[in-house]
This record gives C-alpha cells, structure tokens and sequence, in this order.
C-alpha cells in the first residue's frame, strides 16, 4: 500500500475502531454544523435572491436548487452504499456496515424529496403532477430499490447478518441501476437533459450554477451529518455489551 | 465427478423432485392463466383495447407468475437441509446453484412459454406477433428466475419472506419488461425489433454469468443463521 501516505492509512484504521470513531465524530460535529450552515445560507441567498429569474421559466425554476442536488444525492447515496457494503463484505469491517446502513434511510429520502419537488415543479411546467417522464420513473424504481433494503434489513433479527444481506443486495442494485436507468429513459423521454454535467460548456449560466454547487456541497454535508449521527445511536445500539459503551452511559449518569 | 456432472446431477434430482409433486408445476401456469382472464373481465371486452395492452398483460403477468413460483426455488432444501449439503460440496456453489435455477425454469419458465400462444389467442395478439412473443418469453424469463434467486437466496432464512421478496426483485425486472413488451407491441405493429432482442439477448447472458455469484454468497449468509 505504498500508493496511500503512512498518516491517511494510520487515520483509517483509527476510524475502524468503534470508541474511536464515536469520539471523533462527536468533536467533529459543530464543524460539520457550521461549515453546512454557511454553505446553506450562501447557496440559498444566491439561488432565492442573486441568480436572474429564467427567461422562460420564471422564477418557478428555482425549485432545482433542492431539486437537483436531492437527485444527486440519492444516486450518490446509493453508490456509497454499493462501496462500504463491498468493503464490509471483504474486510468484515463492522463501521463499514453501519455507515451502509445509515445511509440507506438518508437516501430513502433524498430520493423522495427529488420526487416530490419533481412533482411541484412539473406540475406548472409540464402540466401535471406526475408524468411517466424517464427519469422522474428511474427515480422511482431508485426509491423502491432504497425501501427494498431497509425492509431486508428490518426484516433480518440478527444485525450482523442483516447487514451482509444488504450488502449483497446493494452490490446487486448498483450493477442494475444504470441498466435499469438506461433502459427507462430509452422507454419514454420529456424529462429536460442534462445541463451541469454536459461534456463541453454546462448549458446553464454561471450566475446559477454555482449557487446550485453550493447547494449540492450543502446537500453532501447535510448527508455526512445525518449519516453520522444515525451511525452513533446505531454503534451504540450495537456495541452495548461493551465496556467503552457503558463507561460513556455511566459518565453522562454522573 | 467433473463439474459438468455435479451440475447435471442437480439439475436431474431437481427435475425428479418436481416430477413427484407436479401441482407445484401447474400452480404458476394456472396462475398466468388466471390473471390474464382478470384483464379481459375488468377493462372490457373490446377487441381493440385488448390488442392494444396484450403485450404489457402477458408480459406482466408472467412476471407474478415467475415471482411467485421463486419461494420454491430454494425452500425445500432449506427446510430438509440438503441445501447445507450442497454448500459442503467441493464443487464451486455458483455453478450447483446455477443448475438449481436451470432446473427451476424448466419446470416454470418453460410451462410459460407453451402455454403463451394460447393467451395470445385469447387476447387477439396478432399472428405475426406471436414468434416475437415466444422468443421475448424464451430470453426473458431465465432473466427472471436468475434475478429471482439472488431476492430468495437473500431470504430464505425469513419466516415471512414472501413481501420483501417482491420489494427486491420486482424493481430489479424492470429492464426485462420493457424491452420484452416493447419487443412484441412493435412486432404487432409489423416493425423490425432485432435491438430489443438483441438487448434482451444481453441482459441473458450477463445475469448467467453474474447472478449466481451473489445468490451463492446470499446462499451462504443464509445458512449460517
């Protein structure tokens, strides 16, 4: 591993242990806070208030600063998922697993908010609440594809074994959600292209795009908070038999 | 023993098992045929409309057909423990389960497709659809029982796997259907449809090389609870 400098892989294995973990991330909490507080002001302020109205759309476009980092996100999460699920199945590494599986209720929802502002926004620009738009049908299949893992997981008593299973599972899905997206979108096409991720110039003005990063970076933030947070009450869930686990109830008794 | 006859060994014990309780073999077809008369009871007769949905209906309903027929690929030998017996094997699980899921779609994949011309009729599918249809539901539905056995083998070990298992592996039969519905709505309408057979083609062999890996592993996790 000569590739990896000596410190991140030292931090790594640091961040595998449990106690470990759980202390950093509580001294790492107001920074995440304050870093996604000032990114959320800064892209809204810029989206609600800098960004120029669009020439065709008004002001009802405005809706893609959560829109569109929520899409983002509820693929990104996914494939989060499909990674520390893969690296828990190899190394067995039981952080992996809680982070994996305090993804999948964050993504669940992302997904569901870029369904619901898909929706509000359609309904002025395309007519109608719900269209059987490709990608607006992908993000469904993605939300069903989300609760698919966290019913597997419900649905499995012992943790450690459920959280195998849904790792096999992930790993299935991310294989089948560029299938699954493709095919849908050769099905039936009106959602607009995309205008970020275009190969040559973003078709989108520079006014806008960087209050939608900010947004997005907004949105990543957000996720590592939450998934943080739901990963401690997890760890400590799982680890309650263990003595750092009780030092730490005792201390908070006190 | 090579590993082609440890496979063909379970694929015969499998088809001897399901020659033994031959309701079980019925039960999927009866199904497919009994929701495809639901159709025609709850839209209307008109010749029109049923041309119009006949692929997406049969398509549909093959695919409940398929997913309900899925519990029995791996309950059996879970319950009796051959299932152990057969991950205590030498031979690699992937290629054993492999035989189990050909097996498998011979005694409910197949019955399908002999039993599809029938429904075509049924629904006034035009003739010159009717060879597309076949041929969609001869590529498609191994694709379905090899998705399938990756949501069974994942849980199996539940007592009440039966609802979960159609929240993993429906979303995961997407693709299939609409290149398979598209397939035979355009062969109806007399126009050429090699890309959808081509892609389905595809979509076969890549769940034959891909599936059994994580149903073994799913497999194995199974066990161990």
């Amino acid at each position: 591993m000569w590739l990896i400098p000596d410190p991140v892989v030292r931090f790594f294995h640091r961040m595998a242990s449990p106690p470990h973990f759980y202390a950093f991330t509580e001294r790492l909490m107001p920074w995440l806070t304050a870093v996604f507080v000032l990114l959320l002001g800064c892209g809204l302020y810029g989206g609600l208030i800098l960004a120029p109205p669009d020439y065709q759309q008004g002001d009802s476009y405005r809706i893609i600063y959560i829109h569109v980092p929520a899409a983002w996100m509820s693929l990104f999460i996914y494939v989060v998922m499909a990674v520390t699920g893969a690296i828990g199945l190899i190394w067995r590494i039981k952080l992996a697993e809680i982070v994996m599986i305090s993804s999948a209720s964050i993504g669940a929802g992302f997904t569901f908010i870029a369904l619901v502002t898909g929706s509000l926004w359609g309904k002025p620009m395309w007519g109608a609440w719900w269209v059987w738009d490709a990608r607006l049908t992908s993000e469904l299949i993605l939300l069903f594809l989300y609760l698919g893992v966290i019913g597997l997981y419900g649905a499995i008593d012992d943790k450690r074994m459920a959280s195998r299973a849904v790792a096999i599972l992930a790993l299935v899905g991310v294989v089948n959600i560029p299938i699954i997206h493709y095919s849908v979108e050769w099905w039936n096409t009106l959602h607009q292209g995309p205008t970020v991720t275009k190969l040559d110039k973003p078709s989108i003005h520079v006014t806008m795009l960087v209050p939608l990063l900010l947004m997005a970076l907004a949105f990543k933030v957000y996720y590592l908070i939450a998934m943080i947070q739901h990963a401690r009450v997890e760890l400590l869930q799982r680890e309650r038999n263990s003595q750092w686990v009780k030092n730490i109830a005792a201390g908070s008794a006190k | 023993m090579t590993l082609f006859k440890a496979f063909s060994a379970i694929v015969r014990r499998d088809l001897v098992l399901a020659m033994r309780r031959r309701s079980e073999i019925a039960n999927p077809v009866l199904f497919f045929i009994l929701v495809i008369t639901l159709f025609p009871l709850g839209i209307g007769a008109q010749p029109k409309l049923l041309q119009a949905i006949a692929p997406g209906i049969i398509w549909v309903s093959a695919l409940l057909a398929t997913m309900l027929s899925l519990d029995s690929l791996f309950r059996s030998d879970f319950d009796d423990g051959s299932l152990e017996q057969i991950l205590l094997s030498p031979y690699p699980t992937s290629v054993l389960v492999l035989g189990k899921i050909t097996a498998h779609w011979l005694t409910t994949g197949l019955p399908l497709i002999l039993i599809a011309p029938l429904l075509a009729i049924f629904l006034g599918l035009p003739n010159q659809s009717l060879s597309i249809l076949l041929l969609t539901l001869l590529l498609g539905t191994p694709v379905l029982s090899l998705i399938g056995a990756v949501g069974v083998a994942l849980t199996v070990g539940l007592r009440r796997g039966g609802m979960i298992l159609s929240l993993l592996v429906l979303p995961l039969y997407v693709p299939v259907l609409i290149f398979a519905g598209n397939a035979v709505a355009l062969a109806s309408g007399g126009l050429p449809v090699t890309a959808q057979i081509s892609i389905l083609t595809s979509m076969l062999l890549l769940a034959l090389v891909l599936a059994p890996w994580p149903t073994a592993a799913a497999l194995k996790m199974s066990m161990n609870s």
